[in-house]
């Protein structure tokens, strides 16, 4: 019986997109947070968020709407019977993942060398407020690069399935959920900047 | 070959079980002896409270013992009781399917909640001293205080996942998985009240998941969200902590109504009347519920607006209920009604909600939560709701289908016995919590003055028949488990599916998906039963 339930094309979107919801409610919490913080401090805010770097946020915008792509044209080569393209494809937006996180590494590298990190010594020093905002910053920066690895372990996964024809063309529902999984973490994403990189 | 039969492997055959029918039963044994854990912490409060001073317990652990009760009533019993037992149990029955529609997630459900009872429960043994917070975790004393709330704290992030998990299962299984002929409207009511608690279940249980996430981190780093002294801001807490926590109210209690509908006309031989409008009461309710959150909050100091309109959001949820009572009343009117004890249960929920709901809607009134807010009144305005209300339909769940779960029928003198029990002490101990509470008794106090100390000893002494009558009730189940006489298929006369198959049900419940023909409650004169 679990088997064919498991064959429920309709019935796995349905869970996924549930799945989805709830991830997005998870973040409309820390959205809640970031609101009303900026609400009550709306210069530091300003202030701080200037210290961050544009130019390393918007290559990983670059990265992940490129990566999207990726793993949209994989579902399509996979639907067409394509195997060798979709198995590339999904590896480049496996990859593109792993990009999306050396570059976050780099980026909080660069502000733990300036002793701003949680606890840290020149967080402290900040007037009210600022020392929120990067609080929040790593919070919720953080908890998506949680999600792009979780989203790039997934994608490895797939482009083995797919190697191994348990993804296939007239069974890929897996890869689909996978794709929207990352979309999910790429719409996230697209709030995040705004509201980090360009609030100055 | 029936569910409970054994399938080789014994006990691991259970823990790896992936049939609804084994994973309610697994809830269900975790959930019991939790429960009576909690109570024996209340019972304990309560004893507490036989002398004004000092006596029998130390202030600090009469902090740990109201959070663990709390704790524990709130996240291991009735938030996941009656989706998780009964829903994961007859869910499918009812809607005609063999399982739900994610079997394996659905153990893995059962495992996060078996994962999240027990870090609850190392949390009072490890780090230092029981958490001591109040199940509210509210800041900035959670942040603050030396004891183990981190722990405590994860182990209900751990839980809400579990939720999350059966819910969205139940609403795939429910989009997905209807016989053949059961369209929307021909749904047993229960049905529909787990499909709007799925909803709340994954819409809000995230919200309360992060909010949870961000004390631990507190804890761990002082980022200062709910520091004023950094910029941040403690009501912003109380925001998300009700965001969730009010709409967790009704995963309490709309299920527990949904129950309440099937047993009402099973022993009134008659169709429920008003079969859309409960249905749709039941997402309305999980819809505006969703938006009355910060009546909890009028005394946190917010916005004269917001007072307002949170006010008047609370009195207009109050509606969808209402309609409920009033349909429930009208089914019962001129229906030949059976006093079995599963409906002298159910009709017990109806009086003790009604009570909790008005002792609710008198909250909502601004000026009186004013009054009120923190005293004991509070203190019996919920359990009136989630003891008198979602236990009560517990209970009358555990006696309706118990003969249909096990296939042993119980003896019903001593449920009526434990009836009369619970009822009488039930009363004792929260109206007169009620009266304290007007009288100025504030709530989670370890002492109090010589004026409120009669009314804390009839408090008292209700307590120890309320879990009298608990004792004989479950002891009544125990001893008919092993003792009982064979139940028939339908012992009630009920007309759902889960009556049609064989009691305890087969293993894939039924031999051939049934088709669906006509609604679920169409009972007419002629018939048997
Ligand atoms: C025999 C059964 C029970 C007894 C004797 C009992 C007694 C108590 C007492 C004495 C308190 C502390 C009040 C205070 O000092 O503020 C309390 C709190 C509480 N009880 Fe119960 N209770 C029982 C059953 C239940 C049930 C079934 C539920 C839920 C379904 C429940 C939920 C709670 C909650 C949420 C609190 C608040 C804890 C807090 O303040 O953080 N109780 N109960
Ligand atoms: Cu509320």
């Amino acid at each position: 019986m679990s088997e064919a339930a498991h064959q429920d094309y309709q019935g796995s979107k349905i869970g996924m997109w549930l799945f989805l919801f709830t991830e997005f409610m998870l973040f409309g919490g820390l959205f809640i947070l970031y609101a009303g913080s900026r609400a009550l401090n709306p210069e530091a805010f300003h202030e701080a968020s200037r210290e961050l770097s544009v130019p390393l946020g918007v290559a990983n915008t670059v990265i992940l709407l490129t990566s999207s792509l990726f793993v949209a044209a994989a579902i399509t080569a996979i639907q067409k019977g394509n195997k060798k393209l979709s198995v590339l494809l999904t590896g480049l937006t496996a990859s593109c993942g792993a990009l999306f996180l050396v570059n976050k590494g780099v980026e909080w590298g660069l502000k733990f060398h300036h002793g701003i990190y949680p606890n840290g010594p020149a967080l402290a020093a900040r007037p009210q407020g600022e020392a929120l905002f990067f609080g929040l910053y790593f919070i919720m920066t953080g908890l998506h690069g949680l999600h792009v690895l979780a989203g790039t372990v997934l994608l490895t996964i797939m482009a083995v399935l797919l190697a191994r024809e348990r993804v296939r063309q007239d069974d890929y529902v897996l890869l689909e959920n996978s794709g929207l999984y990352w979309h999910l973490v790429d719409v996230i994403w697209i709030f995040l900047l705004p509201l980090f990189y360009l609030a100055a | 070959m029936s569910y409970l039969d054994p399938q080789g492997g014994g006990l691991g055959s259970w823990l790896t079980a992936t049939d609804h029918k084994r994973i309610g039963l697994l809830y269900l044994t975790l959930m019991t002896v939790f429960f009576f854990v909690a109570v024996g912490i209340g019972v304990t409060m309560r004893l507490k409270h036989l002398s004004g001073g000092d006596y029998l317990i130390s202030a600090q652990t009469y902090n740990a013992l109201f959070t663990v009760h709390g704790v524990i009533m709130i996240f291991l019993f009735v938030i996941p009781g009656l989706p998780a037992v009964f829903g994961n149990f007859f869910m499918p029955i009812l809607i005609g399917a063999r399982d739900v529609a994610f079997p394996r997630l659905n153990l893995l459900s059962w495992y996060f909640f078996a994962t999240g009872a027990t870090l609850a429960v190392l949390s009072l043994f490890t780090g230092n001293g029981p958490p001591d917070t109040g199940w509210t975790f509210y800041v900035p004393f959670s942040i603050k205080t030396g004891t183990n709330v981190s722990l405590a704290v994860f182990a209900a992030f751990v839980l809400g996942l579990s939720s999350i998990l059966t819910g969205l299962n139940f609403i795939t299984t429910i989009h997905r998985m209807r016989a053949p002929g059961m369209t929307w409207h021909r749904m047993p009511l229960f049905v529909w009240s787990l499909y709007a608690t799925g909803w709340i279940q994954v819409l809000v249980t995230p919200i309360i998941g992060i909010t949870l996430v961000l004390v631990i981190l507190e804890r761990f780093f002082n980022i200062g969200v709910f520091d004023p002294a950094k910029g941040g801001d403690p009501v912003l807490y109380q925001h998300m902590f009700w965001t969730y926590s009010h709409p967790a109210v009704y995963i309490m209690i709309v299920p527990a109504m949904g129950v309440i509908t099937e047993i009402i006309p099973t022993f009134s031989r008659k169709s429920i009347f008003g079969y859309k409008a409960i249905a749709y009461s039941s997402i309305a309710i999980a819809g505006f519920g969703s938006m009355v959150w910060a009546h909890h909050m009028f005394t946190s100091g917010m916005a004269d607006t917001a007072d307002f309109v949170f006010s008047l959001l609370t009195f207009i949820v109050a509606v969808p209920s209402a309609i409920k009572v009033f349909n429930w009343t009208a089914t019962l009117y001129k229906g030949s009604i059976e006093m079995a004890p599963a409906m002298l249960y159910a009709l017990s929920f109806v009086f003790l909600f009604a009570i909790g709901g008005l002792t609710g809607v008198m909250q909502g009134a601004l000026g009186v939560n004013v009054h009120l807010h923190d005293t004991y009144f509070i203190v019996g305005h919920f359990h009136y709701v989630m003891f008198g209300g979602t236990g009560f339909a517990f209970f009358a769940a555990l006696l309706y289908w118990f003969p249909k779960m096990f296939g042993k029928m119980y003896d019903t003198k001593p449920a009526y016995a434990a009836w009369g029990l619970m009822f009488v002490g039930f009363n004792m101990l929260y109206f007169t919590m009620l009266v304290l509470g007007t009288m100025g008794m504030p709530r989670r106090y370890y002492a109090h003055l010589p004026q409120f100390h009669n009314a804390h000893l009839v408090a008292t002494a209700g307590s120890w028949l309320l879990a009298a009558g608990l004792l004989v009730l479950f002891g009544n189940f125990l001893y008919a488990l092993f003792r009982g006489r064979k139940a028939e298929a339908n012992p009630w006369g009920g007309i759902t599916l889960e009556w049609t198959i064989p009691s305890p049900p087969p293993q894939e419940n039924f031999a051939e998906i049934p088709t669906i023909t006509a609604g679920p409650y169409a009972y007419n004169p002629g018939r048997p039963g």
